[in-house]
């Protein structure tokens, strides 16, 4: 962490996670900043999703200290003491999930209006000015459905706004999941697995959402993926867990480099094991270039 | 499924056809052979049987043949199926048969399976097979009659209002029509629980059974008017329902009931056994009915000084008046619980509770105290129980544990599912159906709860969510676009 | 001390007989992931079969005892498995994949809709039967003429349940249809991938669910000597609350549960108020929930995100 000079928005030290016997996350530390995009990659099995759930409140780590700094007010907030709502209530981390969870029976644009819930809650009078139908709740509402529409236009969901919204196709969803979790209007966004099925166009126009979200609205951007393409292009920061622990940290280009990574990826001298069609994505990672 | 409709290749599978139809006879027969073959009878020299194996004949053939129909109608016969069943239905209609059950098990049994073979032809000759047709019938028509609540609503609110002033209003029917609108809030608060929040509460009636002992008693010990009660009571069983949900809130879902259901029954165990408070199984009487707004009595001679209601307005005196009074105030009551639900649809409240249902792992990821809500729901729902408790006792005059068992958690329970979680006018349509029926067929009341439990698991593999299920957007971004069109898609 | 030990028979007595109604309930949870709410009324309902046996066995003339109760037994389990079997074939398996309340709110129309059918066909009045076996063992007795003893009956009871619990593990453990639950238990469509036929299995569960449900019925039956339509509600309640508390999913600890809500229920029935003792088996339920919802010994659950 000394090597980074910007104060930290995330910081996560020395986090442990057991499950019974088993250690899921291990001794990890790193930072993440303020308005970069944060990648934590690894093999299967290799605890990121564990780490998220840590993170944003799903799960109480065993050990550790997870402090998040606002960058405006410079308020902190230490997650692993607060119960899960209030991590995106309070400290404004938003995060999206590995397998999608929308509310899929509502609409699109509804999914968006909850998101935003505890700032029209208190506007509502906790639901009494609002069964009243008071202006001052009526002029939140109004509020609360501009930045709806400013992220619909945003994922291009526009036209399908009233759509019930499990019966949009697979990466309309992916990217409602993120403009859900952008209406919360957090200082951190957590994804899980973002391009997770997306075909490489669809990865392509994620790739530059989260880089317009990052230098548009300033914020952090901590992100789980596989897609190396993906992570390679857009990162600021990567940090390689495996089996739990970190074995590497650092600016995308090093990383790719580091021995450590690549026997983690590839296994001890088992080169010639690996399948052609990964050697040659690795190949293609290490020449700089990107997937189309 | 493919042979749904190859009329033009009549190939039959009779021994698959024959062998399906056969086990399913054999589970009727096992099935029949104890209970229904043998019955036991209190004889003066003790328990006997009784052996009736012609119904056991009866309902293993007509399963067999049952079966077979539908199987052959799946093959593609349905017209002859069609005849058969008929001819089977007629004939037990005109050939004398030993017994009564008999002759409505063939009757009966024949025109279900004719019905099915005749929507078979009937949906086989059109272009489209249904199946792969977008919607099915029963969703469009949800759809339909939740956006046709817009006009039908006000109607029904209208209709309801006028109702007392109509000819066929008699002492009787304003009394059932009390039943039903009682029946239709309860209903109502019910599926701000379980329609909305998605929490299925077994043990609603608790709350009604608070709401109706806070009036009884007090009424009965403090001499309190029931205008004044009425908010107390709301309030004490919303205290209860917070009391309750507090604890168990955070439960997964199928614990959450048995726990609603626990509570439920230790509240009734309490009513029974604590003598000196609730009187027991005999429960509290000589509960005080309503004055009209606390300004005067529905009585023939008030008490010195007061003035009852004919004398104010100047009316022949007439017991029909507290009748119609009360009809006002259940249909008020209810009308503002079906207001409040319509409204806090729209508020953020309301769509936190229907996010709750959606996926509450993301509700919690988005900031929502998900305790809080739900129990707020929770709360909410209890306090409309206790209203309409409340009511219940001051329109009976007395209560007693045995109006707040189980059975009556489940009809409320049985109401909003069949009418569709979450659709206000199924829990209207479902209360005619469940209420309003055995009230007009006494006769077949002690079937009535048979037919609600058969209802139940028929509607839950017909429509899941229910008969009227559809939820209409409670916001558009685009209001006047296909919106309809594309809510309805999702099913 | 003689009054203890008098209470502590006749709980472990009752505790059997919830413990094998709860096995049910843990099975058929550990399978599918839902609360069969029906079977309490398969058990009302193996207890009515149990009485109508006893009734045509009495009437066919077999009158020893021994062969009496084991074919009233074998009768009792068959026909109460058939609608252990039909229930899950009409009412829970075509909602698998259904929103989570469908095949809860199925499971309560179809209880519902049982205690109701017993209640047109058979009656609803009490139906009492006259004891089969009789007499017991004097185990001490007090100065004052307190007598602690240990009925035939409970004996049968008592060994019935051990037998059964042995029997049963055995088929669990050491079967290949034991294999097939605890692999559909793990993983179904996994399950069925590798060509265990899933639908198979889970009915099989059912029937086994019931059929022990029947014994448990059989036993009501000879305990009390009295049944009525409405039995199932309560004892599925408690022998639900039994499951919970050994820790749903887990076969000893539905044992475990059933003797322990037994216990509690003959003691406080004996030193509180018998009035609440219903009271006490639902204030237990809600308590095991809210601080220990894996019961005693279960396994945890981690929420899956």
């Amino acid at each position: 962490m000394s090597q980074h000079t910007s104060p930290h928005l995330l910081n996560v030290e020395r986090l442990t996670m057991r499950f019974g016997g088993l250690v899921a996350v291990n001794d990890v530390s790193f930072a993440a900043r303020d308005r970069e995009i944060t990648a934590v990659i690894g093999p299967n099995g290799a605890g990121k999703t564990t780490l998220f759930n840590c993170i944003t409140g799903f799960y109480s780590p065993t050990v550790g200290r997870l402090t998040l700094r606002h960058p405006n007010t410079g308020k902190e907030f230490l997650l692993e003491r607060m119960p899960g709502y209030r991590i995106s209530q309070a400290a404004s981390v938003a995060r999206t999930f590995q397998n999608i969870r929308l509310f899929s029976g509502m609409s699109v644009l509804e999914n968006l209006i909850v998101a935003q819930h505890n700032k029209l809650m208190r506007a509502s009078g906790f639901s009494i000015a609002g069964l009243l139908g008071l202006p001052g709740f009526r002029r939140a509402e109004r509020e609360a459905l501009d930045l709806a529409r400013y992220w619909l236009d945003r994922v291009g969901l526009t036209e399908r706004a009233d759509w019930q919204a499990g019966a949009l196709p697979y990466g309309d969803q992916r990217r409602l999941e993120i403009a859900r979790a952008m209406c919360t209007e957090p200082v951190l966004l957590c994804l899980d697995e973002p391009a997770a099925g997306l075909n490489p166009r669809e990865s392509g126009d994620l790739a530059s959402l989260l880089t317009f979200i990052r230098d548009e609205h300033k914020i952090g951007l901590l992100l789980i993926e596989h897609d190396m393409s993906v992570v390679m292009t857009i990162s600021d920061h990567v940090v390689v867990l495996d089996y739990g622990r970190k074995i590497a940290d650092g600016a995308p280009l090093a990383v790719r480099n580091d021995p450590a990574v690549i026997r983690a990826y590839l296994g001890e001298d088992e080169d010639e094991d690996l399948p052609a069609e990964v050697a040659a994505d690795i190949e293609a990672s290490k020449a700089g270039e990107t997937a189309p | 499924m493919t042979a749904t409709n190859t009329f033009d290749r009549p190939k039959l599978d009779w021994p698959s056809a024959l062998r399906e139809s056969g086990f399913a006879a054999l589970a009727a027969l096992m099935l029949t052979i104890p209970m229904v073959g043998f019955r036991t009878v209190d004889r003066p020299t003790g328990l006997e049987l009784d052996m009736r194996f012609e119904e056991v004949a009866a309902a293993a053939l007509l399963v067999f043949f049952g079966r077979l129909g539908f199987a052959l109608i799946r093959q593609g016969q349905p017209a002859a199926v069609l005849v058969l069943a008929l001819g089977a239905a007629v004939l037990g209609f005109v050939v004398p048969l030993p017994t009564k059950v008999l002759q409505i098990i063939l009757v009966g049994g024949g025109l279900v399976i004719a019905l099915r073979a005749a929507w078979q032809i009937w949906r086989g000759s059109r272009p489209v097979p249904a199946a792969d047709a977008g919607p099915s019938f029963m969703d469009r028509f949800a759809a339909e009659v939740q956006r046709a609540g817009k006009w039908l609503g006000p109607v029904g609110v209208l209709f309801a209002v006028a109702f007392p002033f109509l000819p066929i209003a008699d002492r009787q029917t304003i009394d059932i029509g009390i039943l039903l609108l009682t029946y239709v809030m309860l209903g109502w608060g019910l599926n701000i629980v379980v329609g909305l929040a998605g929490l299925l509460d077994l043990g609603y009636v608790a709350f009604y059974a608070v709401g109706a002992y806070s009036y009884a008693l007090l009424a009965v010990n403090f001499g309190w008017s029931f205008w004044a009660c009425l908010p107390l009571a709301g309030l004490l069983a919303a205290f209860s329902g917070v009391l309750l949900g507090f604890p168990v809130l955070r439960l997964r879902g199928d614990y959450f009931a048995i726990v609603t259901l626990g509570f439920g029954e230790i509240i009734r165990v309490i009513l029974i056994n604590w003598y000196q408070f609730t009187g027991g199984p005999n429960g509290v009487i000589g509960i005080p009915r309503p004055s009209f707004f606390g300004l005067a009595e529905f009585t023939r001679n008030p008490a010195e000084g007061d003035i009852a209601f004919h004398q104010m307005f100047g009316l022949e005196f007439d017991t029909l008046h507290r009748i119609v009074f009360l009809y006002y105030l259940i249909l008020i009551l209810a009308l503002v619980v079906n207001f409040f639900t319509l409204r806090v649809r729209k508020l953020p409240l309301g769509r936190a509770w229907e996010a709750l249902r959606e996926d509450d792992i993301a509700c919690t990821s988005l900031g929502v105290n998900r305790t809080n809500i739900k129990l707020a729901a929770f709360a909410i729902a209890a306090m409309f129980g206790g209203f309409a408790g409340s009511f219940f006792a001051t329109r009976q005059g007395f209560v007693s544990p045995e109006s707040f068992t189980f059975i009556e958690s489940a009809i409320i329970l049985a109401i909003v599912v069949l009418g569709g979680m979450g659709s206000q006018i199924g829990v209207v349509v479902a209360t005619i159906l469940v209420i309003g029926l055995p009230e007009f067929f006494r006769e077949l009341e002690q079937y009535r709860m048979l037919a609600f439990g058969l209802g139940m698991v028929a509607i839950m593999l017909w429509r899941p969510r229910g008969l009227l299920a559809h939820r209409e957007p409670t916001i558009l971004l685009h209001p006047s676009g296909g919106a309809a069109k594309a809510a309805v898609k999702g099913g | 001390m003689e009054y203890f030990l008098q209470q502590l028979i006749n709980g472990l007595t009752l505790g059997a007989i919830y413990g094998l109604i709860a096995i049910g309930y843990t099975m058929v949870y550990g399978i599918i992931g839902m609360i069969n709410f029906a079977h309490g009324e398969i058990y009302m309902i193996g207890a009515f079969i149990s009485i109508i046996a006893f009734l045509v066995i009495g009437w066919a003339g077999i009158t020893w005892v021994p062969l009496v109760l084991a074919l009233v037994l074998l009768l009792s389990m068959v026909f109460t498995a058939a609608y252990g079997w039909t229930v899950e074939r009409i009412a829970y398996r075509p909602l698998r994949s259904s929103p989570r309340l469908a095949p809860l709110i199925s499971a309560i129309g179809m209880s519902i809709f049982l205690q109701n059918y017993v209640q047109i066909l058979q009656g609803a009045r009490v139906k009492p039967i006259q004891p089969v076996v009789q007499g017991g063992v004097k185990l001490m007795e007090r100065a004052d003429g307190f007598v602690v003893q240990i009925s035939y009956l409970q004996i049968v009871i008592i060994l019935l349940t051990i037998a059964l619990m042995f029997g049963f593990n055995q088929i669990i453990q050491g079967t290949s249809l034991g294999r097939s639950q605890r692999a559909c238990e793990q993983d179904k469509t996994m399950a069925g991938l590798l060509g265990v036929n899933v639908d198979r299995t889970i009915s099989l569960t059912f029937v086994m669910g019931a059929a022990l449900a029947a014994v448990a019925g059989f036993m009501v039956t000879l305990y009390y000597g009295v049944i009525d339509f409405y039995i199932g509600f309560l004892a599925g309640v408690k022998a639900f609350t039994a499951a919970v508390l050994g820790g749903i999913g887990s076969l000893p600890g539905a044992m475990l549960g059933g003797i322990l809500i037994g216990l509690i229920e003959a003691f406080w029935s004996a030193y509180f108020t018998i009035e609440y003792k219903d009271v006490a088996t639902f204030t237990i339920l809600v308590l095991v929930l809210i601080f220990r919802p894996t019961g005693l010994l279960g396994r945890p659950e981690i929420e899956k995100v």
